[in-house]
């Protein structure tokens, strides 16, 4: 095991707890900055695809993960976001403006929804927000002069001082806009859990009643997490749009809410990490499923014939992963990493929840 | 002069009334226990100062202030801190991290400035660290500053809640139960905590405790409470020797020092 030696309170302070690991976040970004000169196009759309993910990912993460607010709706920020964000630069805005008027509505919007929501917890929390997402796909529909209604609206291409991040005609451009926004969130993200506004989420979700005790605001609180939680999801949102090009209504249906909801739940709640693990899971195993059955095909086992095969096995993995590994992807990491630094040490109930997020509230 | 005032304080609980018609006062300084037995009302007390319960009668006063109506969140700014007789720590946290959640009360910093990290963001966690820093010296909890609290034994954790209390830096401290399921030696060393907290920081406590080894030893002045009523105020052997107050016992089964219920001490 790794005993760090503290000379300062900064140590404890700083957004990285070593040189080790700054290096090694250094060495990620690198390499996924350095992804377009060896990708295909095709693996590079992937790969966008899963930094939108991602980004969706750790807007739900600050409401389930780091507030412990369940959200089934969050699709209906996706949209709010996309529609926003392509209406306006129809309307002529440039894009990173309209980009970041997409984020910012869809914030008010989710802290005007939290107001009525705080009230509720858990399941309720969750049946809640899935009828809002119900309510804004209708919505949608009904909106036409700005969503253009079942046909559908066109994201136009974005282009920054002439050169243009279009998505098909300069992917890696695209690509690369997407990774700036992530790397940006993500550090955001990172900056808001070493402060004050971060702790108090943490205390809104382990115990309300002690976090009134301590002055937090819990009402206030709970908005702000909708708000951050609702304008992240806005902003991917906004680049899922551009990255459809071109998209109605059935884009952001509460499947999208459901993935995305178990894309944070598996890779680990709680945890930055677990949002990119959960948004690599979700975009990942469709595909990956999609060349073995090619490579079943070529060896002769045809099973193209076999309707709904993928969803099965790809729904068959996400259960798997909620029964046998309830702390998600990241938490197993956490496991097989805490088991070699104290080896042979561990313990096997070392990381046993002793209660859940969804407990009853004593006040005794 | 009286910190904290309770006068003619009620709550009912549909038909039950919890407390009925209790006044009080604690003076600046000293060490003030409630005891009765068990379902006497005095966490219900506890909950209304704080704000959690709202009271069906009577009024609340804290250094001259009425706080009778004040949401729960405004409470712990005044300078009122608790802790809960079944821990109510932040289970996934650590330690330093529980600790830290005390000094909310003093951000200094908007959402904004946190999201950068601003220097004053950095200046504030800073002042928060060293602050934290002096209550874990004082409870010796420099072995677990890094520990998850879901990882500790239940005593540590007892201290852990004090210590979360004490970051806030109040003026009156609220116990409940500080003892209840420790050990001897652990009991001993939060009679020491106490009588350092009243002098060494001049806090002003309030506390509910079964223990009378530990409420003789640190109390100034004693109140007994029984179906939310009040029963006798005085010293610890005044309250003890008290007629009323041993029928009150005699009526749960042991004489002056109820047995811990099983909740409580696995709570
Ligand atoms: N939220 C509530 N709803 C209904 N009844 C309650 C509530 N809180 C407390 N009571 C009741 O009020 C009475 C007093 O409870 P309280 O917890 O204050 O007792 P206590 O003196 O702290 O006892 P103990 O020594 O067991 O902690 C009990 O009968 C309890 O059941
Ligand atoms: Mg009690």
């Amino acid at each position: 095991m790794k005993v760090i030696f503290k000379k300062s309170y900064d140590r404890d302070i700083d957004l990285f707890k070593d040189r080790q690991t700054a290096l090694r976040i250094g060495l990620l970004v690198l390499v996924l900055v350095l992804v377009p000169f060896f990708a295909s196009d095709y693996f590079l759309a992937e790969a966008t695809n899963t930094l939108i993910w991602s980004l969706a990912g750790l807007g739900l993460m600050v409401l389930v993960g780091h507030t412990g607010q369940v959200s089934l709706g969050h699709a209906a920020f996706l949209a709010i976001g996309a529609y926003t964000d392509a209406a306006l630069m129809n309307a002529g805005w440039p894009w990173l403006l309209a980009f970041l008027t997409a984020g910012a509505v869809t914030g008010v919007f989710g802290a005007i929804i939290a107001i009525p929501a705080i009230r509720m917890s858990g399941i309720y929390l969750a049946i809640a927000t899935m009828a809002l997402a119900v309510l804004v796909e209708e919505a949608v529909i009904l909106a036409e002069p700005i969503t253009g209604g079942v046909a559908g609206v066109f994201a136009p291409d974005i282009a920054i001082f002439g050169i243009s991040f279009g998505r098909y005609d300069s992917l890696p451009n695209f690509y690369w806009l997407c990774l700036a926004v992530v790397v940006i969130v993500t550090f955001g993200y990172a900056n808001l859990l070493r402060s004050a506004t971060g702790r108090s989420f943490l205390a809104v979700r382990d115990s309300e009643i002690s976090a009134r005790a301590l002055g937090i605001n819990v009402s206030r609180t709970k908005t702000l997490a909708f708000g951050l939680s609702c304008a992240i999801t806005g902003l991917a949102g906004g680049l899922m749009g551009h990255f459809f090009s071109f998209f109605n209504y059935e884009a952001f249906t509460i499947i999208i809410s459901i993935n995305l909801l178990l894309a944070v739940t598996i890779g680990g709640l709680g945890h930055i990490q677990g949002a990119f693990a959960g948004a690599i899971l979700i975009t990942a195993v469709p595909q990956v499923l999609a060349i073995v059955r090619d490579g079943l095909s070529n060896i002769g086992v045809d099973l193209s014939g076999v309707p709904g095969l993928d969803t099965l096995v790809f729904s068959l993995i996400l259960i798997g992963f909620i029964i046998y590994e309830p702390l998600g992807i990241y938490g197993r990491y956490l496991k097989i990493k805490a088991f070699w630094d104290l080896f042979p040490l561990s313990r096997r109930d070392m990381f046993r929840r002793q209660m859940t997020y969804l407990k009853t509230e004593r006040m005794k | 002069m009286s910190l904290l005032e309770v006068r003619d304080l009620s709550i009912a609980f549909g038909g039950l009334k919890a407390v009925d018609g209790l006044s009080f006062d604690v003076a600046e300084g000293e060490v003030f226990t409630l005891v009765g037995p068990n379902g006497a009302g005095k966490s219900t007390i506890f909950n209304m100062i704080s704000r959690f319960y709202e009271p069906t009668e009577g009024k609340i006063f804290f250094d001259g202030e009425e706080i009778t109506h004040l949401p729960a969140h405004k409470i712990a700014e005044l300078g009122i801190a608790r802790t809960f007789q079944n821990i109510e720590l932040f289970d996934h946290s650590t330690v330093l991290s529980n600790l830290l959640m005390g000094r909310h009360v003093h951000r200094k910093t908007q959402v904004i400035q946190d999201l950068l990290f601003t220097r004053k963001a950095r200046a504030d966690e800073r002042s928060h660290r060293r602050r934290v820093e002096e209550v874990i010296t004082f409870l010796e909890l420099e072995a677990h500053r890094d520990s998850l609290i879901a990882g500790l034994p239940y005593g540590v954790r007892k201290v852990v809640e004090i210590g979360r209390a004490l970051a806030i830096g109040p003026k009156l401290l609220l116990l409940d139960e500080p003892a209840s399921g420790l050990s001897v030696e652990e009991t001993r060393d939060v009679a020491f905590w106490i009588e350092d907290m009243k002098r060494e920081m001049g806090l002003t406590i309030l506390m509910i405790e079964h223990d009378m080894g530990l409420v003789s030893a640190v109390s100034d002045r004693v109140l007994a409470v029984a179906d939310g009523k009040f029963l006798a105020q005085g010293t610890a052997s005044e309250v003890q020797s008290h007629p009323d107050v041993i029928e009150a016992y005699l009526g749960t089964g042991v004489n002056g020092e109820p047995e811990l219920k099983k909740e409580e001490a696995g709570a």
